[in-house]
């Protein structure tokens, strides 16, 4: 049996090391302090310092991002989640976060637990989650591990979800190697509130209550928590479960009660119990108002006995708030708790002190400056250093003339593949099980478009959403695949006939001591900040997750998902992306190019993996977008969808396949390899259809613009042709397209 | 029409059908919370979709034990008429004011999608103004919607014309692959003997407003409310 030792015991710098912090972290420590931390102290440091807490390896590029706008109520990271002006007096809030790691491992649990995070940070605010959104990332579909992890992921989403009772609107799937190890689950949760009565995460009013609410403590997800045990008693790791468990149910009682608590108006600040548990939220909260916190942690609801003062500190229990509570509400604050059935306790109080003093049966166990356990404060801030990758020399190579293009008639069976490539085909099997039509807000079920769009119930206006990044093009060129995000963000946002507003991002990369890995980081953000400022969208904030590689040399594709939303004002219809009569014309905006860099037909017919970002222009996609949006605005246009992952091809087929129409297009240019024009990936291109009795107003339109377009063909009622060569119909194809997926799954 | 929505904890679909009564057809409405002992007065009491008590159990197996279901069994007993939808057609059959049970889906998922219902008869409060053997587009969001009873229950459905609603596809007819969870004899939904307690898997609250482009549900309601109009 290992030696026990006390939490009151002087920390060493080897378990400093242990729980993850470097020599001259433990140093820096003992110099604040002006002594050695005992061991409960140092477990605080060690997750506040933590990248998750601390973004100390990301904050330095984070703040270059543009964060001001016109519509901003909240600077990134002033709050638990971006806050934009919408008019009415309401407020749009909204945050995308990862879970990735948990999802690795337990993908049910990792998923939904994620979901209830995301969705507390909404509602923490005082905004009230109305739709959600999820970009996930697994490695190859046949493999059977991928289809337990796909299985797990989706089932966690749905099931949290569906009982929290928030629609899932939109999101993305990929399939892709290099997420064979470190699968990608981003959540993103988007909420309404008052403007005004919106809640920081703030400690204010020296002697105000500290109240935790909603589910009790426990030693689940203890950070670190096996080397910890380690240190302390080896046996008691046995019992440390190391994901956390997610209860949809408590999370919606604390929604309702929350909401019930800001109504009264006798909330000071607030804030959930993410990562870190109490020590986040109580340090958190006291520095940022400067004030100091005196937390009782033996008052702590607990779930087991015997749990030590630092794992109640770094406890990762799901579904608990910290509210602080101005003075004489405490008692309407316990009935609501009570008419909730939720379990709740003051644990503590606001003083002036500075300090963030935690007690355990009267004893002071920890005592530390809570300004030095923050972002912003005394948490360390790096600069890494950062080098080319190496597989760029290999992408330099890369010559589209080695590559044999296709006649139409292979095109034929090319089309049918992709149609059926997991990273193309319909996502049904993903989406119906989740619940995307509760709250009787969704206006794309029934008229699909390229972003997900709500109706804010009460006024004129519906909010657009989307999540996006094609991670291969950040992979080719972080620079310009961090713009093609953002732009492609934006363009589903115009199509679905919404102004882009603002941005959040999750950072998906690997392991920021690589050097390479950093500069990925590096580019993907710079790349990201120019198309932000191109398309007046200010990040509001988001989440950093690093270390998503299973060895050094093999990341993920460095993952910047962008999460967007817009808004479609004055009762306006949003726009769609189907095809609705045979007989309108189809034109594209933007150029066809000679272009099949990084393209899915690249890679799966071609097996050629490094080639680089496809064409890329970010005043053309502007001018695009702008000009679309124009003709949209003129409801000159009958449908809009961009084109993404497939090429043109696809596009067609998805705004084809909705009212099983088809389509008839004619290549002009002798010039264009059919590939390129069929399933080339060239960025900032719109396929439009419309009546033609609008044609010359379109046309005149998008000449005054000074913008390429080119007339596609027209719609058909069902026969695909291109070039005269008859490709089939629409059926065809939708067979094929819709079932591909669980065909795999099921 | 004076319309109470019960809430239990963790119900999720409650506001929606106020807004349905409410926002869409200008019923008085109001919400009658688990706790309470009384009804308020309502004359027809809806019982919500969602998850009560977490459903962790069967669904709806803990809500029946509720106070107001209480009164709800009471108020049913004596002719008042209640509506139950999805999470509230399970709280129904577990309170033995519906026949019949919930199973789970025949694949094991949750969906979400819309689906074809069509009406088997115009004999009763929901489907009076609506033509039998219509399709009507309606959502689906469950994961035990599977309709179960056993053959004297069938049988007593069929004579006392109790079924309501079957799955169908966009043309009306009633066939194995329009039905979307393995309900026997792809029953969406029911009434109890007395005509006076209805439930439904399909949530005909999601297919009201002209926003979202689909308003086939407004039959269920303009049939409810022209029913107590003519009452």
């Amino acid at each position: 049996m290992t030696k026990q030792v006390s939490s009151k015991q002087l920390a060493t710098v080897e378990q400093a090391q242990q729980l993850g912090l470097r020599p001259e972290e433990f140093d820096k420590i003992k110099e604040i302090l002006g002594r050695t931390p005992n061991f409960t102290e140092l477990s605080v440091y060690s997750v506040m310092w933590s990248e998750h807490c601390s973004y100390k390896n990301s904050i330095v590029w984070l703040k270059t991002l543009p964060r001001e706008g016109k519509n901003m109520l909240a600077k990134a990271g002033e709050e638990n989640a971006g806050l934009i002006d919408i008019g009415d007096g309401l407020a749009c809030a909204f945050k995308i976060e990862s879970h990735n790691h948990p999802s690795a491992l337990e993908p049910y649990q990792g998923a939904a637990t994620g979901v209830g995070g995301i969705n507390r940070d909404i509602f923490s605010m005082g905004a009230r989650p109305i739709a959600q959104l999820n970009s996930l990332r697994f490695g190859d579909i046949k493999n059977e591990r991928t289809k337990w992890l796909v299985r797990g992921v989706v089932k966690g989403i749905g099931n949290y979800g569906n009982a929290f009772g928030i629609p899932t609107v939109g999101g993305e799937v990929y399939f892709d190697d290099c997420y064979q190890i470190n699968p990608l689950v981003n959540a993103m949760s988007v909420g309404i509130a008052k403007v005004g009565k919106t809640v920081s995460a703030i400690a204010e009013g020296i002697g105000n209550a500290v109240y935790i609410y909603g589910s009790s403590t426990g030693k689940d997800g203890i950070h670190g928590a096996a080397f910890a045990s380690k240190d302390i008693t080896e046996d008691s790791a046995k019992d440390l479960p190391s994901v956390q468990v997610g209860d949809p149910f408590w999370e919606k009682l604390i929604l309702e009660a929350t909401m019930e608590l800001i109504e009264t108006g006798g909330v000071v600040g607030m804030q959930d119990m993410g990562a870190a548990g109490i020590t986040c939220s109580t340090s958190e909260m006291s520095a940022k108002s400067g004030t100091g916190m005196k937390v009782w942690l033996d008052k702590v609801p607990m779930r087991q006995a015997d749990m030590k003062d630092w794992e109640i500190l770094l406890s990762e229990s799901q579904e608990r708030m910290l509210v602080i509570v101005k003075k004489g509400f405490e008692k309407q604050f316990e009935q609501i708790f009570q008419k909730w059935d939720l379990t709740y306790a003051q644990i503590g109080e606001v003083t002036d002190t500075g300090r963030v003093q935690y007690y355990m049966n009267n004893e002071l166990v920890a005592n530390i400056p809570g300004e030095s356990l923050v972002l912003g404060g005394g948490a360390p801030v790096y600069h890494r250093e950062y080098t080319e990758p190496k597989y760029f020399a290999e992408i330099a190579q890369f010559n589209i003339n080695q590559i044999k293009d296709c006649d139409l008639i292979s095109a034929i069976a090319i089309a049918k593949r992709l149609a059926a490539h997991p990273n193309i085909a319909s996502k049904r099997w993903v989406y119906n099980q989740y619940d995307s039509m509760v709250g009787t807000i969704n206006q794309t079920t029934n008229a699909p478009s390229d972003a997900g769009v709500v109706k804010v119930k009460g006024t004129d206006k519906s909010i657009a959403m989307t999540t996006d990044c094609n991670s291969r093009y950040v992979h080719a060129n972080p620079f310009v695949g961090g713009m093609i995000a953002v732009s492609e963000a934006a363009r589903n946002l115009v199509c679905s006939g919404a102004e882009p507003a603002a941005v959040t991002n999750c950072l998906n990369f690997g392991n920021p001591y690589n050097t390479e890995v950093y500069y990925q980081f590096v580019h993907a953000i710079k790349g990201m900040g120019e198309a932000c400022k191109k398309f007046d969208t200010p990040v509001t904030g988001g989440n950093v997750s690093f270390y998503n590689q299973s060895s050094d040399n093999d990341a993920v594709f460095p993952t910047p998902t962008i999460g967007m939303v817009g808004l479609i004002r004055g009762g306006k219809k949003h726009m769609t992306l189907d095809f609705k009569e045979a007989g309108d014309v189809i034109y594209l905006i933007g150029s066809s190019r000679n272009d099949i860099a990084s393209s899915q037909y690249l890679v799966a017919e071609h097996g050629v993996n490094l080639s680089p970002a496809p064409y890329f222009n970010l005043d053309e996609e502007y001018q695009v977008q702008q000009v679309t949006a124009k003709l949209i605005e003129k409801n000159l246009l009958c449908s809009a969808h961009d084109c993404s992952e497939g090429g043109l091809f696809i596009n067609l087929l998805e705004s084809a396949m909705v009212r099983n129409l088809g389509f008839d297009i004619h290549k002009t240019n002798a010039n264009l390899r059919n590939d390129a024009y069929l399933f080339g990936e060239a960025q900032g291109r719109i396929v439009v259809s419309l009546n033609p009795s609008n044609a010359n107003a379109v046309e005149s339109l998008l000449s005054e613009a000074g913008v390429a377009f080119e007339k596609l063909g027209a719609i058909t009622s069902g026969e695909i042709a291109v070039n005269g060569q008859q490709f089939g119909d629409t059926t065809d194809y939708a067979g094929i397209y819709n079932t591909s997926l669980e065909n795999q799954l099921n | 029409m004076k319309v109470g929505v019960v809430i239990f904890p963790g119900s999720n679909c409650d506001q929606d059908a106020v807004y349905a009564f409410q926002n869409q057809f200008g019923c008085e409405t109001l919400t009658l919370w688990h706790k309470d002992n009384d009804l308020q007065g309502c004359d027809l009491i809806f019982l919500p979709g969602g998850f009560s008590y977490g459903d962790y159990l069967r669904s709806g197996a803990i809500a029946r034990f509720s106070p107001i279901m209480q009164h709800v069994i009471e108020f049913a007993s004596k002719g008042g008429v209640v509506f139950g939808v999805c999470n509230g057609f399970q709280i129904l059959c577990e309170s033995h004011l519906l026949p019949g049970a919930l199973l789970h889906n025949a694949h094991q998922k949750f969906n979400c999608k819309n689906v074809f219902i069509s009406a088997q008869t115009s004999n009763s409060a929901i489907t009076s103004t609506i033509i039998p053997g219509t399709a009507l587009k309606i959502p689906i969001a469950h994961g035990e919607g599977k309709y179960y009873c056993d053959d004297p229950t069938l049988a007593s459905l069929k004579a006392n014309d109790q079924i309501l609603f079957r799955y169908c596809d966009e043309q009306g007819n009633i066939t194995d692959e329009a039905n979307p969870n393995g309900s026997l004899e792809n029953i969406a939904g029911i009434c109890n003997e007395k005509r006076n307690v209805f439930g439904m898997m399909p949530h005909p609250e999601r297919a009201v407003d002209a926003d979202l482009y689909n308003t086939d549900g407004r039959l269920l309601f303009e049939s409810l409310l022209s029913m107590a109009v003519s009452r």
